[in-house]
C-alpha cells in the first residue's frame, strides 16, 4: 500500500554503523497510581542511532522517553516494571545512582527551561556539580565547546554573563541542548524539543541532531512526522501505550507493516 | 437575489444587531457598577485608614512633646547633710566597702530633695509661698524627680554647695491643663490640680521656666505608676526586642526547614496530609490558646519564669511557625516544575536542586512571609496576658529571663490606666512606636524581595 504524503528524505542519513545495543527495554510498564499508562514495552537502541518515537497525543511515547532516564521517579504517584538497561546494566537496580544515570543519560525537555541564572552559569552548573573541570580555564573551554556544538557560541559569546533567559525561545532551546551536552553524556533524550519554537528554529535544532549524532545516541519525542523522517534513522510508533511498531524510518513511513502505523501516518487519526 | 429577499436578511441582520446592542448596554451597565463599587470599597478602606492614622497621629505626636521645668537647683549643704563619699581602703574587703556605700547611698535617700526643689521653684514664683501650699508645690512637679536629682549627686558628690541647671518633667497633670487636655472651665472641684498649682503653672509657663520640651523620658524611661509623667518604653521596647530576636531565631530556622522538607522531600502519605492539615489548622488557631498552652507547658512544666521574654518568645515562635510554614511551601510551590526538571536532568540530586535553583528563587517569597510572621508576632497581645507580661516592671530587662512586659501590652496597659487625660496621648504614642517598627520591617520585606527578586 502506498503512502499518500510526500516523506521528505532523509538528510545524511547514516545507517547505524555499529550494532551495539546503548539502552534496552524489555517489558516495560509504567502505572500513574491505578493507570497503567504502557502496556510492556520492548526496544533496543543502538549506539550512535537517533531514534524518534512518533503517536497521537497521550499514547506514552514521553513517559516511555522519561522511563530512560528516570525521570519519571520525579512524578509523586509513579511506578515502572520491567527492566531498561543501559550498556547492559540495569538503571532500575536499587543499587543504581540516579545522579550517575542521568550524567549519563541527558534530557531536553519540551519547553525551553534555562536556568535564571547567566548563559555561562547555565552551562557550567553540570560540570561544576559533577567535578568536570578542576580550573576555571577548564571550565571556559567547556562552556565554549558546548556552546559550539550546540550552535550558538557565536551568537552569544559577547554576552555570556547575561541571563539564559533573555535569548529567543530557540536560542534557548539550544542553550538547554549545550548545557545537557556540556556534562558529556552517552544518550540524549529530547521530549519534543521543537514544539515551542518556529521553523527557522527547529531547522537548526534538526541540524543539531544530525550533527550530534555522531557523538551521541538521541532518542526524541516528536509529533512532528516530517521532523522524524527528516533526522531519525530509526522511527518507533506508539498507541494507547502499547509500541506498535518500530523499524528504520523509511520502512515506517513507505511501508509500515501494521494497519495503525499507516493510518497514523496518512492522517487518519491522531 | 430579489431585492426584497436582500430586504429581509437586512432587516434580520439589523434584528441580530439590535438584540445584541441591547444586552451590550445591560453588560456595559454591570462593569460599570461592578468598577464602580471596588473603586468606592478602596475608596472608603483608604478614607478609614487615613482617619485613623490622623486620629493617632494627632493624639500620639503631642505626647513627644513633654511640659519640662528648667531650674536652677541649689544644692545645699544645710540640706544634704551626709558624709563624705566613703573611699575603698586598704585591707578593706569588698563586702565591707560595699556595706560602707550603701551606708552613704541610705543617708542620700533620707535627705529632703523636694525642700532644694521646691526651693528653686519658689525663685521663680511670685510673692511669698506659705508652707500650707507645700502640696501645692509639690503638684507641679513629677515625683520621679527628685530620684533624677539624687542619683545625679550620688554620682557626683562634689556638686553639693553648687547650683545646676537641672531640666525637670513637669507632673501629669501639669502637662494635661498646659496642653488644654482638660477643660480649663471646670469648676475647682473637678480639677485634678488645686486652683494655686494652675495659676502657678501658668505662671512658670508664661516665664519660660516650664516649656515644651522633646520627651526623651518616654523612650528612656520604663513604666511608672508614682509618676506617670515620667512613664516610658524603655522596658516593653527591650522586651518586645528579646521577644523578636527569640521568634527570628527559632521560628524561621525551623519553619522554612520544616516547609523544605514537606514540599520536596516528604512522602505524601496519610501521616504528611495529617500534619498538613495540623499546620494549617494552627494557623487559624486564636493567640490567645498558643498563651494557654505557654503557660500550661513552659511556666507549669518546664518551670520557666514568669513575665520572660523568653516565655514570651517561645510562645510566639509556636504562633509564627504555621504562618512562616505555609508562606514558605506558598513560595517553593510558585516555582515552576521545569527548574526542578532541567536540575535533576543535569543530574542534581534533591538537594542540590533545591538548594542550588529552588530556595533561591523562592528566597523573596519566603523573607517576605517570615518578616510578616515576625510583624505579626510583634503586634500580638492576647498570649502575653496569659503568661504574665502584662505584669507592671520597673526596670529593663537585661536578658530574656528577666521580667518584663511588650510593646503592645504596654499600649494595653496605658490604654487602661486611671489618669485618663494623660495617658490618652502616652497610648497614641506608644501605638506609633509600635507602628514605626511595623512599618520598618514591612518596609525591610519588601527591599528584600526587590533585591533577591530574579527577572525570568
Amino acid at each position: 500500500m502506498t503512502v499518500s504524503v510526500t516523506v521528505p528524505t532523509a538528510m545524511n542519513k547514516r545507517t547505524a554503523q555499529a550494532a551495539n545495543v546503548k539502552m534496552s527495554a524489555r517489558g516495560v510498564k509504567v502505572f500513574y497510581g491505578e493507570n497503567e499508562a504502557l502496556h510492556g514495552i520492548d526496544l533496543d537502541i543502538m549506539e550512535h542511532e537517533v531514534v524518534a518515537f512518533i503517536g497521537p497525543s497521550g499514547c506514552g511515547k514521553s513517559t516511555f522517553l522519561r522511563c530512560l532516564n528516570r525521570m519519571n521517579d520525579t512524578i509523586a504517584g509513579s511506578r515502572v516494571e520491567g527492566q531498561v538497561t543501559l550498556d547492559g546494566n540495569d538503571i532500575y537496580d536499587p543499587s543504581l545512582d540516579v545522579v550517575l544515570l542521568r550524567a549519563q543519560v541527558g534530557i531536553v525537555f519540551q519547553k525551553p527551561n534555562p536556568f535564571p541564572k547567566s548563559i555561562y552559569e547555565n552551562i557550567a552548573y553540570g560540570p561544576r556539580l559533577h567535578g568536570l573541570a578542576r580550573r576555571r580555564a577548564e571550565l571556559d573551554d567547556i562552556v565554549e565547546s558546548s556552546l559550539r556544538r550546540a550552535g550558538l557560541w557565536d551568537e552569544v559569546k559577547d554576552r555570556l554573563d547575561q541571563p539564559g533567559t533573555s535569548l529567543s525561545g530557540g536560542q534557548q532551546q539550544r542553550l538547554c541542548i549545550a548545557r545537557t551536552i556540556a556534562v558529556s553524556p552517552e544518550v540524549i533524550l529530547m521530549d519534543e524539543p521543537c514544539s515551542a519554537l518556529d521553523p527557522i528554529a527547529t531547522g537548526k535544532i534538526e541540524q543539531l541532531i544530525d550533527e550530534l549524532s555522531e557523538s551521541y545516541t538521541i532518542v526524541m519525542v516528536t509529533h512532528n512526522m516530517q521532523q522524524a523522517a527528516r533526522v531519525a534513522h530509526k522511527t518507533a510508533f506508539f498507541h494507547l501505550g502499547d509500541l506498535v511498531e518500530v523499524g528504520d524510518t523509511d520502512d515506517i513511513f513507505t511501508n509500515p507493516r501494521e494497519q495503525r502505523t499507516h493510518d497514523y501516518i496518512t492522517g487518519r487519526f491522531g | 437575489m430579489t431585492a426584497t429577499n436582500f430586504d429581509i436578511a437586512d432587516t434580520r441582520r439589523r434584528a441580530r444587531l439590535d438584540t445584541i446592542q441591547r444586552s451590550l448596554n445591560a453588560r456595559h451597565a454591570r462593569e460599570r457598577r461592578f468598577r464602580f463599587m471596588g473603586l468606592a470599597a478602596v475608596v472608603t478602606g483608604l478614607v478609614l485608614v487615613a482617619i485613623l492614622f490622623t486620629s493617632i497621629l494627632a493624639r500620639g505626636l503631642p505626647a513627644f512633646w513633654q511640659a519640662t521645668l528648667y531650674l536652677d537647683v541649689y544644692l545645699d549643704p544645710g540640706v544634704i547633710q551626709v558624709d563624705e563619699r566613703p573611699v575603698r581602703q586598704a585591707g578593706e574587703s569588698p563586702a565591707q566597702f560595699r556595706e560602707r556605700e550603701l551606708a552613704w547611698l541610705n543617708q542620700l535617700g533620707l535627705v529632703n530633695w523636694n525642700a532644694l526643689i521646691d526651693e528653686a521653684l519658689k525663685a521663680h514664683l511670685p510673692g511669698e509661698v506659705e508652707s500650707r501650699q507645700a502640696r501645692d508645690l509639690r503638684a507641679l512637679v513629677a515625683s520621679g524627680e527628685r530620684f533624677a536629682l539624687r542619683e545625679r549627686v550620688a554620682a557626683n558628690p562634689e556638686l553639693i554647695g553648687q547650683t545646676i541647671n537641672v531640666k525637670m518633667l513637669a507632673s501629669a497633670n501639669v502637662d494635661v491643663w498646659l496642653k488644654g487636655n482638660i477643660d480649663r472651665n471646670l469648676p475647682d472641684h473637678r480639677q485634678q490640680l488645686s486652683a494655686q498649682t494652675r495659676e502657678w503653672a501658668d505662671h512658670l509657663e508664661a516665664q519660660g521656666v516650664i516649656r515644651n520640651a522633646f520627651s526623651t523620658a518616654l523612650f528612656l524611661n520604663t513604666d511608672s505608676r508614682s509618676s506617670p509623667a515620667s512613664a516610658g518604653l524603655a522596658g516593653a521596647f527591650m522586651g518586645s526586642l528579646f521577644m523578636m530576636l527569640i521568634v527570628i531565631a527559632l521560628s524561621i530556622p525551623l519553619g522554612v526547614a520544616s516547609a523544605i522538607y514537606l514540599e520536596e522531600f516528604a512522602p505524601r502519605n496519610r501521616l504528611t496530609d495529617l500534619i498538613e492539615i495540623n499546620i494549617n489548622n494552627l494557623a487559624a488557631v486564636p493567640s490567645i490558646i498558643f498563651g494557654l498552652l505557654g503557660a500550661a507547658i513552659f511556666i507549669g512544666y518546664l518551670r520557666l519564669p514568669l513575665s520572660a521574654p523568653l516565655v514570651g518568645g517561645l510562645v510566639l515562635t509556636l504562633m509564627t511557625l504555621p504562618t512562616i510554614i505555609i508562606a514558605t511551601r506558598a513560595a517553593l510551590r510558585s516555582i515552576p516544575p521545569s527548574i526542578r526538571q532541567a536540575a535533576l536532568g543535569i543530574g542534581a540530586s534533591r538537594v542540590q536542586t533545591v538548594f542550588h535553583h529552588v530556595l533561591p528563587l523562592a528566597l523573596p517569597g519566603i523573607l517576605t512571609g517570615s518578616i510578616l510572621g515576625v510583624a505579626q508576632a510583634l503586634g500580638e497581645t492576647a498570649p502575653l496576658l496569659l503568661i504574665g507580661m502584662n505584669a507592671f516592671v520597673a526596670n529593663v530587662p537585661s536578658s530574656p529571663v528577666d521580667q518584663a512586659t511588650a510593646l503592645p501590652v504596654q499600649i494595653y496597659l496605658w490604654q487602661g490606666n486611671e489618669l485618663r487625660n494623660f495617658f490618652e496621648a502616652r497610648t497614641s504614642a506608644a501605638i506609633i512606636v509600635l507602628l514605626g517598627l511595623m512599618l520598618s520591617l514591612n518596609a525591610t520585606a519588601i527591599w528584600l524581595r526587590k533585591k533577591f527578586e530574579t527577572r525570568w
